[in-house]
This record gives structure tokens, C-alpha cells and sequence, in this order.
């Protein structure tokens, strides 16, 4: 069976370049933030950027695939750090946040915030 | 249990052991100073075996591709071998042309090499003394100087300062290793507005900086904040007033914590920028000196819209001291 893929939030949004700008948005949106700003305090910011701008590729669809027991591995220090569904939750409306200040049209929001939510347990590890 | 190499004798690394400390450990006496990856004053080569991605970081792609890595930073997985020798080969030698005063805690040294340095003006070097001992030095001299200058701090029981302040004399030979680090002007967006800022001798790599843009034709506004605790931690004053009277797109901005006068500012460095630059968006910056202070105005800078590729950063460590070797932190 042959289907059209539809095309993913990543191409629709302008792929590498668009995710390149939004990171920079996204980043300062969570290190502004108290309540998560620990979780994302390092030493090497362009490291630390460019784990967020994988992250961001994932959640559009774009191509960077991570498994839920790479999420699972990743966030375990954090989650040992008391990382909780309330800091799941700042960091969602961050990304939600940073898409409607790029002007991303209210379904592809809607289709990003999924696929994020859909990472939640293995993020927080349960 | 992995093993390393060198002058045709085997040592054994411990489990995650470094081969710079094993190396030290077994009494081989390799040129090192910060330890965190940084200085690469520790590097070396390998000439046989297989060098860890992570011993490579932030080395030129000429020097990796010669299998050079840092001691400091390779960390050689169990079982494995690594043959490895010293990176003599990449040193300049050197002799002091001068040493003078700039302040009560910091030393000029100006050093002319037997051959020519290519580097740029805000890059370190490491300094490598007849016995190894090596530390680094941002370079505050333009490369068509006729000499390198670096600004020394003296360390209380600094091995390399105290040398340099009451042994050292013109003429004595060392050896310069690099240029290293990324923190320097590149020619393009003249109009574009700099910031430039540091605490200390980090002064010394903004000083080749701010000289570059300027002789490259900068016309955007071109800010400099030099901070200290005090003025006499303060230095170049001068000099830096008569270089904003010959450019008027250059501001020269000495702040300190106490004892500010009419001429300079008190205040916290990031509450002084942020007075003078409210808006920094779009701006390039350098930020050099004190590490915990430099990566704190990073990220502020960062959260007032610069962009992370504006941002240049030389966060100074400190040597570490060995056993047989007292601490020269915070050199530089």
C-alpha cells in the first residue's frame, strides 16, 4: 500500500532553518522560567542549545528520532532531581508558547503539542 | 585495564583514569594547567591506537587529523592501547623582550618568537617554560606587532607569575604553544554594534579585540566595560581614554565594586552594561575573564535577545595545582 505522506509540521514550518530561530526563543522562554531553569542550566549553552533544537525537530516530525528508552535514559538524572509532570507541563506551554509567537497556524500547534504529550511517560519515567 | 605509551615505556590507566593523570601519577612530567579541557596546554599525539572523540574536542581539524588530543581529556576505554608522544613538535620557541608593570597585580610580558605565530588578536597561547612548566595567556597584541603581549596576573605562590615577576629577565627562552580559542573579531557587518566586556587581565584578549575591530574599520558603536574590585585592579586606563578620543564610535566604560570616582563607575559589571546598553539585540559580543562571572553575563545577555552565535565567550580557569606544584589559579 502506497500512500502520500502528508507533509510533516517540520517541512510545513521550513525545516532546519526555522527550527534554528525557534530554538533560540524556546531556550530563553525555559531559562527565564524559575520553576524548570535549573533543569536547563549548563555550562556549554551551544551543547544545550542544540539538544533543545533536537528536541524541537522531534516534536514537529522532523527528521531526528529519538526512542522512548532514549527519553528514558536522558531524563533519568533529572527525574532524580525531582523533574515532575509539573515541570513537564512549564516546559510544554514554553514550546506551545514559542510556536504561536512564530505564528504557527492553531492545528499544527495542536499536532505538536500531541506528539509531545505522547512523550510524557517516558520523560518523567514512568 | 587500558594502558598508555610513552617514551618506550608502558603505564597502566586506572578504571576512567585520564592519561594526563596517569601519566602524572607515574612520575612523567607532561606540560598541563587547567585540566578541564580548555588551555590545552596538555596536548599531545598519538602514534599508535585508537584516540577517544572526546580527547579531540575543540581541536583544530589539522591537528586531529595528526592524531593530536588532549591528556587532560582522553580517557582510553578498558583493554585498550594508545602509544602517545609529546607535542614538542608544535612549539615556537621564544625569548622575553619585556617585562614591565601595568598594575600592582599585573604583569606585561611581551615575547618575540623565532618564527612567525599566525593567530588572532583575542586568542590564548600556552606558555611552556625549559621544565615543562606551561601555562595560558590570551594574546592582547595584534598579530603585526612585532611581539606577542600577554597580561599576567600575579598569583600569590603562582609558579609561572612569580617566575615571570621576580626571576624571569629579557632575553630568557620559553616556549609558545597554540593559538588556540575562538574569542576574536572576523570582518563583516561593520555597522554592527559590539560589546565587549571582562573582569581583570581578562582585559588582555578584549584589548586585541577592540584594537582589531578598530583597525579593521568598525563604524558601529564599539562599547568596553573593564571591571575590577577596585580601581587599582583597574589598568591601561590611559591608554583606552586616548583610543576613544581618536575613535569616537569607541566607548571605554572602567566600572569597580567600591572606591568609584568621577571617571569610574560602581557597580555590579552586568548592572553597569545593562544601564548604558538597555537593548543589545542584534549585537555581537566578548565576554573574558572570571569563569563564574563570564558564563553568569552570558546567560543574561542570551535572555536580552543576543543570539547565541553573537555570543563569544573565555571563561578563565584555573591552573590545578600537582602535588609538587603550588596553584597559579586564575591565571590569565
Amino acid at each position: 500500500m502506497s500512500v502520500m505522506a502528508e507533509k510533516s509540521v517540520y517541512e510545513q514550518l521550513g525545516g532546519e532553518p526555522a527550527m534554528a530561530a525557534a530554538v533560540e526563543v524556546f531556550y530563553r522562554k525555559v531559562l527565564a522560567d524559575e520553576h524548570i531553569s535549573h533543569f536547563f542550566e549548563d555550562v556549554d549553552m551551544e551543547r544545550q542549545a542544540a539538544k533543545q533544537k533536537a528536541f524541537l525537530t522531534m516534536v514537529t516530525g522532523g527528521p531526528v528520532h529519538y526512542s522512548g528508552k532514549d527519553m528514558r535514559a536522558g531524563h533519568a538524572p533529572l527525574v532524580k532531581r525531582g523533574l515532575n509532570d509539573s515541570h513537564f507541563d512549564a516546559v510544554a506551554g514554553h514550546l506551545k508558547a514559542t510556536l504561536e509567537e512564530l505564528g504557527v497556524a492553531a492545528p499544527l500547534v495542536a499536532k505538536v503539542m500531541t506528539i509531545a504529550e505522547s512523550a510524557r511517560a517516558d520523560v518523567l519515567g514512568r | 585495564m587500558a594502558k598508555v605509551k610513552h617514551e618506550s615505556d608502558w603505564y597502566p590507566l586506572e578504571s576512567g583514569e585520564s592519561v594526563l593523570d596517569a601519566l602524572l601519577r607515574q612520575g612523567v612530567s607532561i606540560p598541563n594547567a587547567c585540566r578541564a579541557g580548555a588551555c590545552q596546554s596538555c596536548l599531545m599525539r598519538a602514534v599508535a591506537g585508537t584516540v577517544p572523540e572526546a580527547a579531540q574536542v575543540g581541536l583544530k581539524d589539522t591537528l586531529r587529523a595528526q592524531g593530536y588530543f588532549l591528556a587532560c581529556a582522553c580517557r582510553p576505554p578498558e583493554g585498550t592501547q594508545l602509544e602517545v608522544t609529546g607535542a614538542e613538535a608544535l612549539r615556537i620557541p621564544a625569548r622575553i623582550q619585556a617585562l614591565s608593570s601595568l598594575s600592582t597585580s599585573v604583569l606585561r610580558v611581551r615575547l618575540v618568537t623565532d618564527s612567525p605565530l599566525a593567530y588572532h588578536a583575542g586568542q590564548y597561547i600556552s606558555l611552556v617554560r625549559e621544565d615543562g612548566l606551561a601555562r595560558s595567556y590570551s594574546l592582547a597584541s595584534l598579530p603585526h606587532e612585532d611581539a606577542l603581549e600577554l597580561h599576567v596576573r600575579l598569583q600569590p605562590g603562582g609558579a609561572m607569575s612569580g617566575w615571570l615577576a621576580q626571576d624571569a629577565r629579557p632575553g630568557d627562552r620559553l616556549q609558545v604553544q597554540g593559538p588556540a580559542g575562538s574569542c576574536f573579531y572576523v570582518p563583516g557587518r561593520p555597522e554592527q554594534p559590539l560589546l565587549l566586556a571582562g573582569t581583570g587581565t581578562g582585559l588582555a584578549p578584549l584589548y586585541g579585540i577592540v584594537r582589531d575591530a578598530l583597525a579593521a574599520g568598525h563604524s558601529g558603536p564599539i562599547w568596553l566595560f573593564h571591571g575590577a574590585r577596585t580601581p587599582e585592579g583597574l589598568y591601561l586606563t590611559s591608554e583606552l581614554r586616548a583610543l576613544a578620543e581618536q575613535h569616537p564610535q569607541f566607548r571605554y566604560r572602567p566600572g569597580v565594586l567600591e572606591g568609584g570616582s568621577r571617571d569610574v563607575a560602581e557597580g555590579a559589571l552586568d548592572v553597569l552594561i545593562r544601564a548604558e546598553c538597555p537593548k543589545p539585540l542584534g549585537w555581537r559580543a566578548w565576554l573574558c575573564g572570571d569563569g563564574p562571572l563570564v558564563l553568569s553575563l552570558r546567560k543574561k545577555l542570551f535572555l536580552a535577545g543576543l543570539s547565541l552565535k553573537d555570543l563569544h565567550t573565555d571563561a578563565f580557569l584555573p591552573s590545578v595545582p600537582t602535588g609538587q606544584r603550588s596553584s597559579d589559579a586564575g591565571a590569565r
